[in-house]
Formats: C-alpha cells, sequence, structure tokens
C-alpha cells in the first residue's frame, strides 16, 4: 500500500506544493492538511513545509506552534508519527520542543539561497535511512532565520548521541553552531531540516536529485515494514 | 467641516489647494466645466491623483499610441494593451499575462519599502488578469558603485524586493544590476511579474450590472502612501526630500500572500463580474476605473470602508495607497460564498457600495453626498499633452567619434579583459541574485545569470512547456541615440530569450526618463518609443502593456533614458532548454554574427576611459530575428549545448560568464580577420557564443549556412583545464579570474 503523507499548509507557506510533488516522485501519496483542521486523516507521516508561517513577524514558527493541527502532530510525534520539518517547519519543530535549539538570523543578516553542499551524518532517522554515512549531497538552501544555536552542553549531547542529522560543507550560510544543518529527536522519527530537499528531486529543475533521498528513506522503511 | 456636494454648489468661489495638489490652473478650470461647479474637496482628491502624470500618462499617451497603431499581427495576443496587462497565448490550454512596472521615486525616499511595494504592486496587477502570479524580474539601476549613498540604496532595494518576493513565494528567476552616476539622485527600481492563467478564464477590471456588490477586501486602508501618486511620482524631489518619507507605502507580504490565495480561490468558483487591485491612487482609481469601464454608475458608502486610522478623513481615504487591497464587483446571489472564502483565509472584505446604471461615481460619508462624477472624466479622459520637443544641444556633440587608446599587445589586452570583469556592471550579481529564492514552486528551468529565466507549465497531457522572461535596457546606448538605444535593448532582451531556445511573442516596457517639460527629455522619450514601436513591428512582437515613468531627474539633470524592455518566449518542451554554462569537453566553441569595431557606448569606453560619446552599435533587426531562428533550430536539434548572448563586455565577457559557470577551460583562437581588441571588446550586436557537441560540427555550420547565417569555429571546450586561453595572446588561470570577477560587488556591499 502507498505510504500517505500528510503537508501541512499553513498561511504563509510556499513550499508546501514542492514537497507534496516531491512525495510523488518518491511514490507516496501526498495529502494536503490544513492549519486550522486538527484531523491527520490517518497519515502515515507529516512534513511541515517552508515558508512564512503567518508572515513569521515574530519569532519565526512562534505562532504556527499554535494552530489546531500541531497538537495532533506533537501528539503523533511522541507516539512516533515521522515527522519532516524543511526551513520554517525546522523552526516550527524548535518552537514546539519537538527538537532542541533555535533558529535564529542569518549572521550576516541577508536572505541567502543557493546551492548548499552537506555531509550526511546521521543515517538511521526515518527521514535518512536512504544516505550513506558521510555521504556529501547539494541540495539548495534558502533563509533569513537558518542559524541554528542551542547552548554548548545541548549541542555536546546531540553529537555525542548522533542526533546532528547533517552539517554544512564548503562553507557555513547562515552562522549556525558547529556547521549543524538539521537534527533529529531521540528516537529518529522527527528530523528538521534547514536546506530543502523537496527542491531536488528533478535535475530539470533543482541542482540534481540528492533530495530524494529524504523522501525515498520513508517510503522505503514502511516498504520493508510491510512485506 | 464636510465638504459636501451641496456645499460646493453654495460656495462657488470658495479657494482650493488645487496646484498643491499637482493640478494646473487650466486642468482645475476643465475640472470645474465639468461638473458645472467647483469640484468638492474629495473629488479634487479624486481629479488630482487621476490626472497626475503617473496615472493618466498624460505626457506619454501620444507618443504610446504607436505601440498599438503599428503592432504586428499575431494569434498568441489574447488581451491587448489597456488592460492592466496584455494576456499572451502559450499553448496547451494556458496562457500568461506578464507586465513590468516602476516604483523609482519611493525606491530612493525609502529604498526596503519602496522596493518592496514595488513588487507587490506588479503581483496584484497580474492577480488582477485572474491570473496565479508564477514569477518576478527586477531591472535595478543605481548611481556608482562606490558613492556613499548607492551603498544605502542598493542593500535596501535589494532587501526589498527579496523580502517581498521571498515572502510571497514567487521566485525570482532574472534582471538587472547597473550602475552609472546619473542613477545616483533617482535609482530604478523596475519590477517585472509573470502570472499563469487558463486561456479561457481571463478576468477583467469593470464594473457590471446594476445591483451587483462593491466589495473591498484585504487590508484595512490606513495613512500611507497618502499623494504618492501625485506627489512622488509626478514631480521631482529637490528640496522636499525627508518630509515625503510618509509618502511612502508600506508592504505586508504576508497580506498579500494570503490575499493571492484567497482571490484564486475566488477565480476558481467564478464569483466576481470584476476585479481590481489598489495601486497608484487606491480608491479614487479603483472605483473610477472600475465604473468608467462597466455599466457606468457606482454607489459608495465611505463610511463603510474599513481602516486602520480611524481619524482618516475622506479625502485621505480617496487617496490613501495602503497596499495588499483589493475591490470586486459580485452578484448578489454569489455574495455568501465569495465572503466565506474571505473569511476562511482571514481576509477582511467588506461590501462598500452598488453598481448603477446613472454613469455617476457618487460617494456618501456621514450621510452626506460628498463625490458626484462622471467616472470617466477622471478615469479615461484627462489632460492629453504634446509637450514641446527639442533635440538636445549637445546631441551633435555627444555623437563625435573619438579615437580612446586601446590597449597596445597581449599584457594590455589582458589586464584590460581583467579590469572589465571586475567593474561594478560586468562582475558576477550574486550578491545580488543570492538574496532572491529562486526554487520556489519547484518550476523554475533557468534563473539568474542565465541570460533568461525559464519556468515550467506543465500542459494537461503532461508535456513541460515553458516560458522564458528577459530585461534589457542600456541608458548609455539611448542616451547616444535614442531611437537606436530602445531597439538595441528590444534586440538584447529578444536574443536572450531566444539563446535559451524559447521564440519571442511579446513585449513590456518601462521607459524611465527625465522630466517631461524638458524638451529634451521629450526628444529622447519620442525617439526612444518610435523606435522600439518599429522594433516590435519588424520583430513580429507586440507591445502588450508597460509603464511610464518621468521625472527621473535631480535638478535640472534627467538620468540617462532608459527604456528597459521585458520580453516573453515560449518553449513548446522545457527539457531542450539551452543554458549558458560550457560544460561538454570537446564542443567547440562557434561565434555567430559579425563584429564591427564598434566600442561606442561600451562597457569598456565607461570602464576604463570614464568615456560616454560616438554612436551605440549598429541595429539589424533581421539578422537578429534570424540569429534567433538558428538558435531556437539548433536547440531544439540538439546541435548546441550551451549558448550565451553577446552584448556589454563584448566576446570576453561571455566567454569568461560560460567558462566560469561551468567551470570549464577553453581554448579560443580569435578569427585572425579581425583586430583581437575589437574582436573581444566590440559590442556589436546580433551575436552569440554557442558550443556544439563533438560530430554536430557539420550539422551545424550547414543549418547556419543555409540560413545564411555568419559563424566562425573559435575554440574548444577543456573539462580538464583550468584556464580561458586565448592562443597567441595571453592565458587567465580561473582562480584569477573567479577573484577578479567575483570579488566587486561582496567587496563594496558586504
Amino acid at each position: 500500500m502507498a505510504v500517505r503523507v500528510g503537508v501541512v499548509t499553513f498561511p504563509g507557506s510556499l513550499d508546501d506544493r514542492d514537497a507534496l510533488r516531491a512525495i510523488e516522485f518518491a511514490g507516496g501519496v501526498g495529502v494536503p492538511l490544513w492549519h486550522a483542521d486538527p484531523d491527520l486523516q490517518g497519515v502515515d507521516a507529516v512534513i511541515l513545509p517552508g515558508g512564512f508561517s503567518y508572515g513569521d513577524y515574530l519569532r519565526c514558527g512562534a505562532i504556527a506552534r499554535y494552530a489546531p493541527v500541531m497538537a495532533s502532530v506533537v501528539a503523533g510525534a511522541k507516539d512516533g508519527l515521522p515527522v519532516l520539518g524543511i526551513c520554517n517547519g525546522f523552526q516550527v519543530l524548535c518552537e514546539s520542543h519537538l527538537l532542541p535549539g533555535a533558529l535564529i538570523r542569518n549572521d550576516h543578516r541577508r536572505f541567502v539561497c543557493r546551492d548548499q553542499a552537506l555531509r550526511m551524518l546521521n543515517t538511521t532517522s526515518r527521514w535518512t535511512s536512504a544516505y550513506r554515512p558521510d555521504q556529501v549531497i547539494t541540495i539548495p538552501i534558502k533563509n533569513g532565520e537558518g542559524g541554528y544555536v542551542a547552548d554548548a552542553a545541548t549541542l555536546d549531547k546531540l553529537e555525542r548521541d548522533g542526533r546532528i542529522v547533517a552539517r554544512y560543507v564548503h562553507g557555513n550560510p547562515n552562522g549556525s553552531y558547529r556547521d549543524i544543518a538539521g537534527v533529529t529527536n531521540k528516537a529518529g522519527n522527527v528530523v528538521g531540516l534547514m536546506p530543502h530537499p523537496e527542491h531536488a528531486v528533478e535535475s530539470l529543475t533543482g541542482p540534481g536529485t540528492d533530495g530524494l533521498g529524504f523522501f525515498l528513506s520513508l517510503i522505503g522503511v514502511r516498504d520493508e515494514v510491510d512485506a | 467641516m464636510i465638504d459636501t456636494v451641496p456645499r460646493a454648489e453654495a460656495t462657488p468661489e470658495q479657494p482650493q489647494p488645487f496646484a498643491e495638489l499637482g493640478l494646473q490652473p487650466d486642468e482645475y478650470d476643465r475640472v470645474r466645466e465639468i461638473l458645472q461647479r467647483r469640484p468638492t474637496s474629495s473629488e479634487l482628491a479624486i481629479y488630482s491623483v487621476m490626472w497626475s502624470e503617473h496615472c493618466s500618462y498624460k505626457s506619454s499617451k501620444v507618443h504610446l499610441r504607436q505601440f498599438g497603431e503599428k503592432a504586428p499581427r499575431t494569434d498568441a495576443l489574447l488581451v491587448g494593451m489597456g488592460e492592466n496587462a496584455g494576456v499572451v497565448d502559450v499553448g496547451g490550454g494556458w496562457a500568461v499575462t506578464f507586465k513590468i512596472e516602476s516604483h523609482n521615486h519611493p525606491s530612493y525616499v525609502e529604498p526596503y519599502q519602496g522596493a518592496a511595494t514595488g513588487v507587490g504592486g506588479i503581483v496584484r496587477d497580474i492577480l488582477t488578469m485572474g491570473a496565479r502570479p508564477i514569477a518576478v524580474l527586477d531591472s535595478l539601476r543605481f548611481g556608482a558603485a562606490n558613492a556613499p549613498d548607492t551603498a544605502r540604496v542598493l542593500p535596501g532595494v535589494v532587501a526589498g524586493v527579496g523580502g517581498y518576493g521571498n515572502c510571497l513565494g514567487l521566485p525570482n528567476i532574472g534582471g538587472e544590476v547597473v550602475f552609472d552616476d546619473s542613477y545616483l539622485g533617482n535609482p530604478l527600481v523596475n519590477a517585472l511579474c509573470v502570472g499563469l492563467l487558463r486561456a479561457d478564464e481571463i478576468k477583467l477590471a469593470k464594473a457590471d450590472g446594476p445591483g451587483n456588490h462593491v466589495v473591498l477586501f484585504g487590508a484595512r486602508t490606513g495613512g500611507d502612501g497618502i499623494g504618492g501618486a501625485s506627489v512622488l511620482a509626478s514631480a521631482t524631489f529637490e528640496a522636499a526630500g525627508a518630509t515625503k518619507r510618509p509618502s511612502v507605502q508600506v508592504g505586508d507580504p504576508f497580506a498579500e500572500k494570503v490575499l493571492i490565495e484567497c482571490c484564486l480561490e475566488i477565480f476558481a468558483e467564478d464569483l466576481v463580474v470584476g476585479i481590481q487591485d489598489l495601486g497608484a491612487a487606491g480608491l479614487s482609481c479603483a472605483t473610477t476605473e472600475l465604473a468608467a469601464a462597466g455599466t457606468g454608475g457606482m454607489d459608495v458608502d465611505l463610511d463603510l470602508v474599513p481602516l486602520r486610522d480611524p481619524t482618516l478623513a475622506p479625502e485621505e481615504i480617496l487617496m490613501s495607497e495602503s497596499q495588499e487591497r483589493m475591490m470586486a464587483v459580485v452578484a448578489p446571489d454569489r455574495l455568501e460564498r465569495f465572503l466565506a472564502i474571505c473569511g476562511k483565509w482571514d481576509v477582511t472584505a467588506t461590501v462598500i457600495g452598488t453598481v448603477t446604471d446613472t454613469g455617476r461615481l457618487r460617494m456618501r460619508w456621514h450621510g452626506e453626498q460628498i463625490v458626484d462624477l462622471p467616472p470617466r472624466t477622471a478615469a479615461h479622459e484627462g489632460p492629453v499633452y504634446e509637450r514641446p520637443i527639442e533635440r538636445p544641444i549637445d546631441q551633435d556633440a555627444i555623437n563625435v567619434e573619438h579615437r580612446l587608446p586601446r590597449p597596445r599587445n597581449s599584457t594590455e589586452l589582458r589586464t584590460t579583459l581583467l579590469r572589465l570583469v571586475a567593474a561594478p556592471n560586468l562582475a558576477d550579481r550574486s550578491w545580488v541574485t543570492d538574496q532572491y529564492d529562486r526554487y520556489v514552486m519547484g518550476n523554475t528551468v533557468l534563473a539568474q545569470p542565465e541570460d533568461a529565466g525559464m519556468i515550467r507549465i506543465t500542459d494537461d497531457a503532461g508535456q513541460q512547456r515553458g516560458i522564458a522572461l528577459a530585461t534589457d535596457g542600456n541608458g548609455r546606448y539611448s542616451r547616444l541615440d535614442p531611437y537606436h538605444g530602445a531597439q538595441l535593448a528590444l534586440a538584447e532582451a529578444y536574443r536572450n530569450v531566444a539563446t535559451t531556445g524559447a521564440r519571442p511573442l511579446a513585449v513590456t516596457n518601462c521607459l524611465n526618463f527625465g522630466s517631461p517639460e524638458d524638451p529634451a527629455v521629450m526628444w529622447q522619450f519620442a525617439q526612444a518609443t518610435r523606435g522600439l514601436a518599429d522594433g516590435c513591428q519588424q520583430l513580429g512582437v507586440p507591445v502588450t502593456g508597460g509603464n511610464v515613468s518621468f521625472y527621473n531627474q535631480t535638478g535640472s539633470s534627467p538620468i540617462l533614458p532608459t527604456p528597459v524592455i521585458g520580453v516573453l518566449g515560449v518553449i513548446d518542451d522545457v527539457t531542450r532548454r539551452t543554458g549558458s554554462a560550457f560544460r561538454t569537453d570537446g564542443s567547440t566553441i562557434h561565434l555567430l554574427g559579425d563584429t564591427a569595431d564598434e566600442l561606442g557606448g561600451s562597457e569598456w569606453a565607461h570602464v576604463i576611459h570614464g568615456f560616454l560619446g560616438g554612436r551605440p552599435p549598429r541595429v539589424d533587426l533581421d539578422r537578429e530575428r534570424l540569429l534567433a531562428d538558428v538558435l531556437i533550430e539548433a536547440g531544439r536539434a540538439g546541435l548546441i549545448d550551451a549558448a550565451h548572448d553577446l552584448a556589454d563586455g563584448g566576446l570576453a565577457q561571455a566567454l569568461v560568464e560560460s567558462c566560469l559557470r561551468g567551470n570549464v577551460g577553453a581554448q579560443i583562437r580569435l578569427p585572425s580577420e579581425l583586430d583581437p581588441f575589437v574582436a573581444l571588446f566590440s559590442e556589436s550586436a546580433g551575436r552569440a557564443i554557442v558550443s556544439v557537441p563533438r560530430g554536430r560540427q557539420e550539422e551545424f555550420a550547414q543549418l547556419c549556412a543555409n540560413r545564411g547565417l555568419p559563424q566562425t569555429r573559435i575554440g574548444t571546450i577543456d573539462v580538464l583545464a583550468t584556464d580561458l586561453d586565448l592562443h597567441g595572446l595571453f592565458s587567465v588561470g580561473f582562480a584569477e579570474l573567479r577573484r577578479a570577477w567575483t570579488g566587486t560587488l561582496p567587496a563594496l556591499f558586504g
């Protein structure tokens, strides 16, 4: 049976259609979810897409975490529901305390959009198992507030527990501490990622297809369970 | 005290501040004649903004008519000029609408908000046609790159374009960044938006059907931008700069993003009779234009307009340019559903009036009649001027050819090349373009630094069609010869679109000039519009819409006359598009077109000698057409795997860019019949370089020969090489080249 993946649209979400397309590229079925509706429609996983939810005039993601749909996402995540937050979605996951740390204004104070190289570190999470450890991939990054920060003890613990999903290589685009591009929770079902894998699923419209692995990881794992 | 219609009738001699609002005495007299009484203060507000240069095109109208009169016949045009934007058929049941507009003056006063609301305004224009906005481009011009004020204006403008467009989720796929002293006190911010719609679902701005509701929806009305249209856009700055700050509008891209999604849902259910955005002149413009284009009358209760500032007077409500507002005409049986969709998106929507067949626009405030006028007189029957025209007294002097000192040996040629690639007008634009999201929506096939941006449009049959867009302008060429300068800008944008493999179909333009009250500026304007109209006729691409920006001058010094031209093209299969990066080992590099000794107005003369004089490159539009045909056909047949247009900086610049973008080396032998300096730096038009894969050379040469297009093989791509090697002259390693090319803008702007 095809894996059904929900993509939440908040007012101001921008990459929601792209996330839906990436799911279909990976062989899954995309299910649009609405911020004001707590019903997750029985999906097998949820993606919180990029964008500027509610305008992000306050701290990014600070309002979105109170959306009715988020109560269901948080409850589901605690029960093992795979959740991927991309860019603004990562910010929402941090604001929701599903992931540690926070994302602040880029250190150079400018929005940055470029093709970014990442080194994949944790390849056992629900969203990264299709990659090899230390594999270097290139996917777009585009953010104004993508600097990942946390206190030293938290960062040490994330490193010790192998919860850094990916690090920036060949240049840190936003001042993230320890070049962190993404992290996962202890269980490995919740992943937050600042770069955009959904924009690297076909070479015609992206820097390549290196982003497809995030979606194949989920759908591949599910297939094994079904078999 | 409220100035009501009865009061205006009772006090005919009361003095009115028409001059302060920008109306001439004879224009004020005409208003009195139309109304058969003095106008109320609210009516005066309406006429003053609607008859401003910015809204009425009173100085340009007589010249712009040529775009219609000389328009070439084409089946591609579904809606022509006159609507908010033209609509072009792209095949497969889809159409696109596109337009470019200026936001120059506000961007000087308040760079971030000026540029941001420039993007917001053009996006709403496109939305008004019933289209989903799918991409933006921005053409920017600033004073000298190292001028202190450029360091204030440029970062703000770029952040504003990015901040607004990124938050709307619209990919920014191209544009220009140009520096010249003449733009120091008058930066140019021209924003282009393109939108997608079903060919049979075009929405038009008109208020039809008596009894239908007039609905104002989107943001609340505040005090921002009051008088912006008439005061800011139609008068030069001079002393009053600082006091005009509050006249610039403040943008809220989130409100606009929500408004876009809300409108598209409303369009999908066919709930509106007519729709118009509120841009320059706000409610005055929307009510008069909607009424004038429809059944002819409208009753509005201004008390119902939702306000951000409850102290606003009716005149201010009418002139406010608060952003993110739209007006729709909705039939009574559709109103409930319309309001429900607005509710879903948390968009404020209020019925403020009714369509009538009285032929009058009537407005009430606190129960009193404050406006009663025939809407056509404000919207369409404004003043029209035949401004005096006089060839500038220095035109002959500036056209004299000067023999500027040229590099004498290969060492000097090498130095010249490195200086040019590092020049602000030719250096890598990543510092700017990396602040724009080019990926959002997932359909960007090409974006800056490519010659044209390209967006995929998948039709119902699954075919991956696409559109390509480029904007170009060259103020120096236009200063030397505005007729041909406009044609060179058109030719370059046309060529840029064809380089990607798309067929050019339609044109939009943003005409940036000094004061129309200066006969020398009017001469430039008349020449440029005639040149553009003739050029479009000859190339077979109609003008579908555009914008005029006058009064771009500081004191008595106008900017370089700067027509910025946007060309839209269509490609049947985006997988066959041609990029500009060299990438395939062993592909041969070919120069298409003829190179002459043409350095008048060139980047070389500008950078090395700080000189502007002589004649711009010769224009041959038949050759441009032929070149485009060959580029399109060769791209489709797979005979070329890269193509790059030759423009500012000539062949040298094009080679450097194609090599660095692909990160591959090239060995070049310049044509022996050409002087190496001319070969490298001449800016002759109608040229491009292409790379031809191994084994296709003969076919490619045959194609050019059959069409009669001159082509010369000038080199070979070597993926292992890390230099650009000009045989017998010099070689430049990529490290040095890249340092020169990429270092300039970050060093200037941080």
